[in-house]
């Protein structure tokens, strides 16, 4: 009898323990998580920090130091070049470790590793569009070049001596919660994170919604709906600019082709209305007489945040800016000579074609007239708990089969030959980015952007410029492929070699602009150019709306000083809005309104136009305009079952302004025929009985920032991780394009001159840990529109009161 | 004097051995010096209950608690970090009691 109760006793506690060891589905191991000792409190930093730090690192040549200063901001010291990428590696992952995995898992296909089903069909998709395939083939590119991969593996080295002296209660909290360890780094890792921003911002089509459309509505009305170069456009590189060079032969059109029907496919959208700014004025224009560069690009904003502020100095460089957690290098800042920024340019670099294969066995697929090799690559993901998924992925000469039997329905009298869609991507090819920002880190003047510029590949960007010698520069820049007008604006027949991409741009004939007469340099992500530009980029580009707000504030502007910058940064003001409301407002009649209609017609009669995080009439236009576009393609659009593309902004503009008859008016449902007054007035009705009926009568609570929801999440979504919903104005197509969780995640104004001052802010904190001071503490300074000075150091010794911590690497 | 040492044992090994050693240090102590189960019980529970607490202190004060306000609320508790202290605690404090209490009935049932 005793000895059953000590057993009971015995085997309860080790029962107990054993379920506070175990992971329950999300639920972490509560012992093991919570105890004091290894769990969650050992993540608890203390405010009171150390002034000085020494460790010992293997692998080092020489000794490096760093400066921390008040933002926690580490600024290197290194007596060559191997030493600052590893101290680089080494100082990111001791704040950003987590940020590093969770990312390069989730480009590599690998989170069902550690999270299980829930994400299989995230993994399966980066596997199958070649995220590993494209990886490894920058791999090569990288190790090809002696400079890059001398400074991929020391950053790498750098990144694994500090896993190495991980204890488990010093493991970065989220594995704790998670419940798994950090696994060594590898150099494979940093090409990840080229590719993960290259599906962010280059791995969106429209070819299958386009597709879908040639079907429904016929080549005419396509070509109305969709044009080739918008109603509205203000180019990048300025109208008028020469081009200065003699233009390759364009490839010759394919023959007419129509893809079988894409119904149930749904692939990454290109998001309107989101996007980044970057401009340079010349010094004409600034108040020293040197330019003056601004650049914000809009990311999805998460904490920990996209981007790692790092000044990183040897004898070969000194330079103060971001860079990607998990890549070596700045990729956008300055240092004593220039400064550059990016934003994304919209080019066609993904076009999916339709494949035929011989027989359902899928071996050989028709290409050229002949029956070719299909080539297999095994996807092996694992699986928490689960037996791994082994994936076979069909890859033809153009790219991996994505999609491999999309289509259930082939259109009628087609022969019944099993088809895909592969996808040729500029992601997949052999590339060397990281050169690029070597190069630009050590750029000294115009010729050394250029020739930084020329190793760029994807996804392309605008790279802006400005220098100590008052030049100031844009190009669009990146590997261009050589098409056909309108090549890859619907599915391509992939039997069919003159659909295959014909070469490149030359990189010297890529858009660019020196110095041009107005002044001043920008972009933000609207059209490369007008339509003289000999070569095909895309049809389609972000709409014109903040390119044109820039450009005429800053045509406008004299003397301008960084405080005119950070200014600008944060406007509000809807060039949309600019364009229609006076018309919009012509159409209403205060006679025959409700109350509330004409309160809301008072207020947005002298509304000014500006997404302030106060303004009421930013609210009722919105809506407006939303149940305006609404009733005007939803009854036409949006059909169940089939994936359609909605016209642009711009095109509806359009419509609005020059073609009030317009048989797009009239809506399909109603025996009556429509125009666009009775768009407009009906719109106006209903947007205002919606928020009447939300928020109740026009006033306080019909507010900008109160309707609009804007947040920050922690990177894996965890309560209280993050910042809440905050109020804020701006909106997607004004300067400041802040909407829910995307927006300006990195804010940077640099006056050049001969002691170039820096100034920036991202939304967060420098640490990735949540129970660091340094986790959130910029946020508010962001959310406030100011922006932190740069701390830019000389020399390691140079005295600066904002200098808190030094640690010392040897 | 068995809570003493349990107290002892737990503060030594936490730093470098897996958080469930507590419990094996609760059980041995009881085993050898414990007295009647209640009160094996409740010198492992209020031993490990006050070590867990002091811990977390140790690291929480000085980070202004700002770590355990976030974490609190991943949990269905209150959002104050003190719940998220008295979870720790009163977990500790149930293992290192059960611990003890099962060193103690082993220690009977051995004894004639």
């Amino acid at each position: 009898m005793k000895f059953i109760k000590a057993l009971l006793s015995i085997a309860f506690t080790a029962l107990l323990i054993w379920a506070l060891d175990c992971k329950f589905g999300a639920i972490p191991p509560i012992g093991a998580f919570l105890n004091p000792s290894t769990g969650f409190w050992q993540n608890a930093e203390s405010k009171n920090i150390l002034a000085t730090e020494n460790l010992k690192l293997p692998g080092l040549l020489d000794k490096v130091i760093i400066k921390y200063d008040d933002n926690r901001i580490p600024h290197i010291f290194a007596q060559n070049d191997h030493d600052l990428y590893y101290a680089q590696g080494f100082v990111t992952a001791r704040d950003r470790l987590w940020e590093m995995d969770i990312q390069t898992r989730e480009a590599s296909g690998r989170l069902s590793e550690i999270i299980g089903p829930k994400t299989l069909d995230l993994d399966r998709y980066h596997r199958r569009m070649g995220m590993v395939y494209g990886a490894e083939n920058t791999l090569k590119g990288i190790m090809a070049n002696p400079v890059t991969r001398v400074m991929v593996n020391a950053y790498t080295d750098g990144v694994n001596s500090y896993i190495h002296q991980l204890a488990p209660k010093d493991y970065p909290l989220e594995f704790k919660l998670l419940d798994y360890e950090p696994e060594e780094w590898k150099p494979i890792n940093c090409a990840f994170l080229l590719k993960l921003m290259s599906e962010t911002l280059a791995g969106g089509s429209d070819q299958f919604g386009m597709t879908n459309n040639l079907k429904r509505f016929g080549i005419k009305d396509v070509n109305d709906l969709f044009p080739d170069y918008p109603f509205n456009e203000d180019p990048i590189i300025p109208v008028g600019t020469k081009w200065g060079f003699k233009p390759l032969p364009i490839p010759k059109s394919s023959a007419g082709f129509m893809a079988q029907m894409t119904e149930g496919i749904k692939t990454k959208e290109i998001t309107p209305g989101v996007g980044s700014n970057n401009w340079a004025i010349s010094g004409d224009k600034s108040v020293t007489g040197y330019p003056i560069l601004a650049n914000d690009p809009h990311l999805n904003l998460t904490f920990p945040s996209i981007w790692y502020q790092v000044q990183l100095s040897s004898p070969t460089v000194n330079v103060n800016g971001v860079s990607l957690p998990g890549a070596p290098c700045i990729i956008i800042g300055y240092n004593q000579n220039i400064s550059w920024g990016v934003t994304n340019v919209d080019a066609d670099v993904l076009d999916w074609y339709q494949v035929k294969f011989k027989d359902s066995s899928k071996s050989e697929y028709w290409y050229n007239n002949q029956w070719v090799k299909v080539k297999k690559r095994i996807e092996v993901i694992n699986v928490l708990d689960h037996k791994p998924l082994i994936d076979t992925v069909l890859y033809t000469h153009q790219g991996p089969v994505v999609y491999e039997s999309a289509d259930k329905k082939p259109a009628k009298g087609s022969e019944n030959i099993p088809v895909g869609n592969a996808l040729r991507w500029i992601a997949h090819d052999e590339s060397d980015e990281f050169m690029c920002f070597h190069l630009l880190n050590r750029g000294k003047n115009y010729a050394d952007y250029r020739k930084a510029l020329t190793y760029f590949t994807a996804p392309a960007q605008n790279f802006i410029f400005a220098s100590n010698d008052k030049d100031i520069a844009i190009t669009p820049n990146g590997k261009f492929p050589l098409k056909f007008k309108d090549q890859g604006k619907f599915i391509l027949d992939g039997s069919d070699p003159a659909n295959d991409w014909q070469g490149w741009i030359p990189t010297d004939q890529n858009p660019t602009v020196k110095n041009p007469p107005r002044g001043f340099v920008s972009s933000a992500n609207q059209s490369s150019t007008d339509p003289s530009y000999p070569y095909y980029i895309n049809w389609r580009f972000e709409q014109y709306y903040r390119g044109k707000r820039i450009n005429d504030k800053l045509a406008a502007m004299h003397k301008a000083n960084v405080d005119s910058m950070r200014l600008m940064q944060m406007d509000n003001y809807s060039i949309l809005a600019q364009d229609v409301l006076p018309t919009m407002l012509k159409y209403l009649d205060t006679t025959k309104m409700s109350a509330e209609q004409i309160s809301a017609f008072h207020i947005i009669k002298i509304w000014d136009k500006h997404y302030a995080v106060n303004s009421i009439g930013a609210t009722i236009f919105d809506n407006w305009w939303n149940h305006f576009y609404g009733m005007v393609w939803d009854d036409k659009f949006n059909v169940k079952g089939t994936y359609l593309k909605y016209p642009s902004y711009d095109r509806t503009e359009k419509l609005l302004l020059t073609e009030p008859n317009s048989k797009w008016f009239d809506i399909s449902t109603t025996p009556a025929k429509e125009t666009c007054a009775d768009i407009v007035i009906h719109s106006f009705y209903n947007a205002v009985d919606e928020l009447v009926h939300k928020h109740g009568q026009p006033g306080s609570k019909w507010q900008w920032g109160l309707i609009k929801e804007t947040y920050i999440n922690h990177l894996a979504n965890l309560p209280g991780f993050g910042t809440g919903i905050f109020a804020a104005g701006g909106r997607g197509g004004v300067i400041n394009a802040l909407r829910n969780g995307n927006g300006p995640s990195w804010r940077m104004v640099v006056q050049m001159g001969p002691n170039v001052k820096g100034y920036g802010v991202f939304p967060g904190g420098e640490s990735g840990n949540p129970g660091s001071f340094y986790y959130d503490d910029m946020f508010t300074t962001w959310k406030n529109g100011q922006l932190n000075e740069l701390l830019f150091l000389r020399s390691p010794t140079e005295p600066s009161v904002r200098v808190k911590t030094t640690l010392v690497l040897n | 004097m068995l809570f003493l040492i349990v107290l002892i044992l737990s503060f030594a090994s936490g730093y470098f051995l897996p958080w469930w050693v507590v419990a094996i240090a609760a059980f041995l102590a009881a085993f050898f010096i414990g007295k009647t189960p209640a009160h094996s019980f409740w010198s492992g529970f209020s031993a490990v209950f006050i070590v867990w607490t002091v811990l977390a202190l140790f690291k929480s004060i000085p980070n202004n608690h700002i770590l355990a306000d976030r974490v609190v609320q991943l949990f269905p508790l209150p959002h104050n970090w003190l719940w998220l202290l008295l979870i720790t605690a009163l977990i500790g404090g149930i293992v290192g009691g059960m611990a003890a209490l099962s060193g103690v009935l082993l220690k009977r049932a051995f004894a004639k």
